[in-house]
C-alpha cells in the first residue's frame, strides 16, 4: 500500500497528465455525443458574448457587400409580388396573409427567420458558424440555414438560449441531397477540405449533357432544408472510367468568407416526419 | 506588473489574437492554418510549478476550444507541450551556471539559438499532435505530413515576428528575490 502510494507522488505530475489528456480526448470523441450538455451551452453564451463584441465592429467594413446581396434578394422578391400580374377576368384579389393555411389548402411548410452571424471560419476542417438567435428566439437543432441572397449555408446543430451554432458546409461531415436542374439527377454534395469555395458532389449517374455552369440546387428529400435552394453551379467534371458515375466540383454560390446575415428555416412538419420515421423504424424491425 | 497580471492580460491576448485575427483571415492554403497562442505556454515563467503548467496549459486549449467548436482538441495538444516544456528546458539550460538568469523563455535570456530550437521542438509537438487527432477523424497520411510541416513553418515565422516585434522587457532575476 506504501508503495503505492510513494509511486503515486512520484509520479503524480505525469498522471495528472495523463488525466488532463485522458478528459481533453473524451471531450473530443464524444463531442456529437456531448455538445447538448449545460458546460457547452454556458461556453456557448460567453463566446457568443464576445462574439457580438467583435462583430458590431467587423459589420462596418462589409456593409456594403450585405447591401447588394439583400438589393438582389429583394429584386427577385420584387418581380413575385402578386401586383406585378394582371388577370383580366377575375373580380377576387389574392390576399396572403400570416395563417398557416389558406382555403385552397396550402399549407405553410417553411418559416424563415433572420440572424445575424456572430463568429466564422473557413480555414479549418470543421468549420461552424456562431449566430445571434438561440432556443429563446424558437431556434432548435437541425433547422436549414440559408444566406441572404437565399443560397445554402449550413444547418443548426447546436443551441443556447441567445446564440446558436450552424455546421457550415464548409465540414467535412456535412450532406447535402442536391440536384441538378438541367438534368433532373440528384447526388450528395460534401466539402473535401480543399478549397472553401468548392464542394465536391458525387455520385451522379453519366450524363453528356451536363456542362460547366448548370445550376445544382437543393433536393426535396431533406427535412431541414427547403428544396430549390441555390447551392452553386458546376465548375468542373470530373470522370471516372471506372464506373457510371462522374464527380462533380461546384463552385458555391455563398460566399463563406464573408457571411453576415443568414436565414435560419423552421419546418413546421418537422416534428411530424421524425416521428414518422421513427415509428416505421420500430415497425419495420 | 506582477506576473500573474501580465500573463493573465497575455493570455486574453493571445486568445483573442488567435481567434478574431489569425482564425478569420481569408482562407490561404488548405494546409496552412496560422497558430500562435500557444506561445504563451511558452513564454510563462521558468519558475511555475508543473503541475501549474500542465492545468493552465488545459485552460488555454479549452478556451480556444470554445471558441473553434472543437472541445478537446487544442487542450490536449496544449497539455502536451505543457509537460514536456520543463524537459526542453533542462535540456536548454546552461550547464556551468544555476539555469536561466531571467525571468521567462526570450531570446534575451536564453539566447536566439537555444529560443528558437525551444520554441521549434514544442511547436513541432504541438503541431503533430493536434493534426494527428484531426488526422483521425478525417484526412491521408499525406496531407498529415504536408499540414505538420506547413502549419510548423508558419508558426515559427509568426513567433519570430512576434519577437522582433515586441521585445519584452526581460527581469533579470537575482538571489535576493
Amino acid at each position: 500500500m506504501r508503495n503505492i502510494f510513494l509511486f503515486i507522488r512520484r509520479y503524480f505530475t505525469f498522471l495528472t497528465f495523463l488525466l488532463l489528456q485522458a478528459v481533453a480526448i473524451w471531450f473530443l470523441f464524444n463531442y456529437n455525443r456531448f455538445h447538448r450538455a449545460k458546460g457547452l451551452g454556458v461556453a456557448n453564451e460567453v463566446t457568443g458574448w464576445f462574439n457580438s463584441r467583435y462583430n458590431t465592429a467587423e459589420d462596418f467594413f462589409k456593409m456594403k457587400e450585405e447591401n447588394r446581396r439583400l438589393h438582389t434578394m429583394n429584386d427577385s422578391l420584387m418581380n413575385l409580388l402578386s401586383d406585378n400580374f394582371v388577370r383580366i377576368d377575375t373580380s377576387s384579389i389574392t390576399v396572403s396573409d400570416s395563417i398557416p393555411f389558406d382555403t385552397l389548402g396550402h399549407y405553410r411548410r417553411y418559416l424563415y427567420r433572420q440572424a445575424q452571424v456572430m463568429y466564422n471560419t473557413v480555414n479549418l476542417e470543421k468549420n461552424y458558424i456562431q449566430v445571434n438567435k438561440g432556443s429563446n428566439h424558437g431556434i432548435k437543432d437541425d433547422m436549414g440555414v440559408l444566406g441572404s441572397d437565399g443560397s445554402l449555408v449550413g444547418k443548426v446543430v447546436n443551441v443556447s438560449p441567445n446564440f446558436s451554432q450552424v455546421m457550415s458546409m464548409l465540414h467535412v461531415q456535412n450532406r447535402v441531397d442536391v440536384y441538378l436542374k438541367k438534368v433532373g439527377s440528384s447526388g450528395t454534395i460534401s466539402w473535401d477540405a480543399k478549397d472553401p469555395r468548392f464542394l465536391m458532389l458525387t455520385r451522379i449517374p453519366r450524363h453528356d449533357s451536363i456542362q460547366k455552369g448548370d445550376t445544382i440546387l437543393t433536393g426535396s428529400y431533406s427535412v431541414s432544408i427547403p428544396p430549390n435552394k441555390l447551392v452553386g453551379f458546376v465548375e468542373e467534371i470530373i470522370r471516372d472510367k471506372a464506373s457510371n458515375f462522374i464527380t462533380i466540383r461546384v463552385r458555391m454560390a455563398a460566399d463563406f468568407q464573408d457571411l453576415q446575415q443568414v436565414f435560419i428555416v423552421e419546418n413546421l412538419q418537422y416534428d411530424e416526419q421524425m416521428r414518422l420515421l421513427d415509428e416505421t423504424r420500430k415497425k419495420i424491425k | 506588473m506582477s506576473d500573474l497580471l501580465r500573463n493573465i492580460i497575455r493570455f486574453m491576448l493571445f486568445i483573442l489574437v488567435q481567434v478574431y485575427v489569425l482564425n478569420t483571415i481569408p482562407h490561404l492554403h488548405r494546409f496552412i492554418v496560422p497558430y500562435i497562442y500557444f506561445l504563451f505556454i511558452l513564454w510563462l515563467p521558468f519558475n511555475v510549478s508543473r503541475m501549474t503548467l500542465l492545468i493552465v496549459g488545459f485552460l488555454t486549449g479549452i478556451t480556444l476550444d470554445f471558441f473553434m467548436m472543437t472541445p478537446g482538441l487544442h487542450a490536449a495538444a496544449c497539455v502536451l507541450i505543457a509537460y514536456l516544456r520543463p524537459f526542453v528546458i533542462s535540456i536548454l539550460s546552461p550547464k556551468d551556471a544555476s539555469g536561466f538568469n531571467y525571468g521567462e523563455p526570450s531570446p534575451k535570456a536564453m539566447g536566439w539559438t537555444p529560443y528558437l530550437v525551444y520554441t521549434f521542438i514544442l511547436t513541432v509537438f504541438h503541431h503533430s499532435y493536434m493534426v494527428l487527432l484531426e488526422w483521425l477523424s478525417f484526412g491521408s497520411f499525406l496531407s498529415f505530413l504536408i499540414k505538420v510541416i506547413a502549419t510548423t513553418g508558419i508558426s515559427m515565422l509568426l513567433i519570430i515576428t512576434t519577437e522582433l516585434l515586441f521585445t519584452r522587457k526581460a527581469k533579470f532575476r537575482t538571489n535576493t528575490a
